[in-house]
């Protein structure tokens, strides 16, 4: 059985050593994040940790590199709006 | 006089775990020196030898490198080896450092007498109409995705900017069953063996001090040209075509890139009138160089210089000792050059590390002769690749040219042409342009040069980075405290009994 984890409600298979961007983008999903100020789609640009574009919330952790993070069984992941800090923005 | 070896386990930390680092820490062992290696990556081999997470997946058809697999034979058996671990700050304390760490890894602090940085380089981008789209990647994202994630990102993929790393890119794509549907180079790469051979003023085969020089020089050079020949050879066989002196200057979509406006460029990289024609594609991968990672060496307070490729790289004596007493550096840090000139330099930094304490090493001439040569080459590839400045034409009002704090084009201008602004520094000051998560690194050269109008400007103004990665707070109050964390702070000792959690 491959191995998934839970993107915004579907899972997301992965193989081993995979990062969850490198999952996502596998799975066609090219964006999982709006900036701040525009709005704008972004999802993985450097590929290698350095331009934070691609940052996703994983099991409730904001601002996680998805090109880095290892992709993991179960894992909840969601995608990022703004600063992923929603819930607590008054 | 040898510095005194401090308290801890180990003699030598080396940061980084590409071929330089890989050389430094196996040459510092082997001179007998207690070592640790603090590794970003998730095993040796950084961002040239990547690890495959698939050992099937995409072969790419070049032979197993066994410089790589020496170097992790020796770092397996006599380094202590600590991956997923990025030092994001280095303190200066009595008779030697401490390296403070951070990530998956875990968070750590290591004491050690001597520190050798191998901390590599990024690839260096300019903004275009749309490079914020996604789909659009670094060229080195794409490789990352192949290589170590065996993801191949579109369909139909376009490969631009400028530089021999553009090359085995493509090729990559090829032999994972996605040739690109156009390989666009800005320059003229046939013309750098005139560069090498006659260009004055520079070093060139001429100016080599013996013929040993020479013939090191000339192995380097066929050895380049056979690699250049047999990646055109492989996209040829694949109707690949690499059209020099053009490029991608504006990629085209609202939710990702379907197109790409493709130019071809005069001179300084100004669109020949006439010349712009649209691709139908869905990725992009683009790179204009690379930049190198020179924060850790900044923060200790080590001397820099502007290469011949632009880039802000540290100052290293024949040693690769920095004008820090106990810190050394090797590969790309001291200026980009390819990762044979990294294994030969982390060589020399981990024999030097391990001089500075005192053992005994030795000095090979043909090591210091092989630098010299592949220094050479490098200094010729820089001059064929430049980063010309008709890029700026590319740009539109609405370009986003800080794609972290979103701030455009025509913002950038404003702060120069109205408010004065001289330098990147008052740019960033007004605008907010590297002060956001990536600390300028994505856009910090281009800023750069839309200050100083195509020159240089001062890089190194906006490249004092106080902690090399972002760290939550919790790790900075745990940490080396607030002294650590402000620029300049380096030379003042960390108080004693302070937190070791290493």
């Amino acid at each position: 059985m491959t191995a998934t984890f839970d993107f915004d409600g579907r899972p997301v298979p992965f193989r081993a050593g995979q990062s969850i961007g490198a999952a996502l983008i596998a799975a066609g999903v090219l964006s999982w994040r709006s900036t701040r100020v525009r709005g704008r789609p972004r999802g993985v640009f450097c590929g290698i940790g350095v331009c934070f574009d691609c940052l996703i919330i994983v099991d409730g952790r904001p601002n996680v590199r998805a090109c880095l993070e290892p992709a993991k069984e179960r894992l909840d992941v969601r995608r990022q709006d703004g600063s992923g800090h929603a819930e607590i923005t008054v | 006089m040898p510095r005194s070896p401090s308290d801890s386990v180990h003699d030598v930390a080396v940061v980084g775990g590409g071929p330089a680092g890989l050389a430094a820490a196996s040459a510092a062992a082997a001179a007998g020196c207690r070592v640790v290696l603090l590794d970003a990556g998730a095993a040796p081999g950084g961002q040239f030898w990547r690890q495959s997470s698939d050992a099937d997946a995409h072969r790419d058809g070049l032979p197993r490198d066994r410089t790589y697999a020496r170097l992790c034979t020796a770092v397996r058996s006599v380094v202590t080896y600590h991956p997923r671990r990025t030092v994001w700050t280095i303190v200066v304390a009595a008779g030697g450092f401490t390296l403070h760490t951070t990530g998956a890894g875990g968070e750590g602090v290591f004491r050690v007498a001597a520190v050798v940085l191998a901390t590599g380089a990024f690839d260096r981008q300019l903004p275009f109409p749309g490079w914020d789209l996604p789909g659009v990647f670094t060229a080195g994202g794409v490789q990352a995705l192949l290589k170590e994630h065996g993801v191949v990102p579109g369909r139909r993929i376009v490969v631009a900017g400028t530089g021999p790393f553009l090359l085995p890119v493509a090729v990559g794509l090829v032999t994972a069953g996605a040739p690109p549907a156009g390989v666009f180079e800005a320059n003229r790469p046939g013309r750098w063996p005139l560069e090498l051979l006659s260009r004055p003023g520079m070093p060139s085969l001429r100016h080599m001090h013996t013929d040993g020089d020479a013939r090191d020089l000339a192995g380097c050079v066929a050895a380049r040209a056979a690699e250049a020949a047999r990646y055109v050879g492989t996209l040829a066989r694949h109707g690949v075509r690499v059209r020099a002196r053009h490029a991608v200057i504006a990629a085209h979509g609202t939710d990702r890139v379907r197109a790409v406006t493709v130019a071809r460029l005069g001179e300084q990289w100004t669109v020949v009138p006439g010349s712009a024609r649209t691709v139908e594609c869905d990725t992009v991968a683009v790179g204009w160089g690379f930049t190198p990672q020179v924060e850790l060496a900044t923060g200790l307070g080590a001397a820099t210089r502007l290469d011949a490729d632009g880039s802000l790289v540290v100052t290293v004596d024949r040693r690769q000792r920095t004008s820090v007493p106990g810190v050394f550096t090797a590969g790309e840090i001291n200026g980009v050059g390819g990762a044979e000139l990294g294994v030969v330099e982390g060589e020399i930094a981990g024999r030097a590390a391990a001089a500075e304490l005192g053992r005994a090493v030795s000095w090979p001439d043909a090591l210091l002769r092989r630098r010299y040569a592949l220094l050479t080459f490098a200094r010729a590839v820089h001059r064929v690749y430049p980063v010309r400045n008709g890029w700026r034409n590319w740009l539109r009002p609405d370009t986003v040219v800080c794609r972290c704090e979103e701030v455009t084009a025509a913002e950038a201008a404003a702060a120069v042409d109205e408010l004065g602004a001289r330098d990147e520094r008052s740019v960033k000051l007004l605008t907010r342009t590297g002060m956001g998560w990536c600390q300028g690194r994505m856009c910090g050269f281009a800023v750069g040069r839309l200050v100083a109008d195509g020159a240089p400007g001062n890089p190194r103004s906006v490249a004092e980075r106080p902690l090399a990665t972002p760290v939550r707070l919790g790790e900075l109050a745990n940490g080396p405290g607030p002294a650590a964390a402000a620029p300049g702070s380096a030379d003042d000792p960390a108080e004693p009994g302070q937190k070791e959690a290493g």
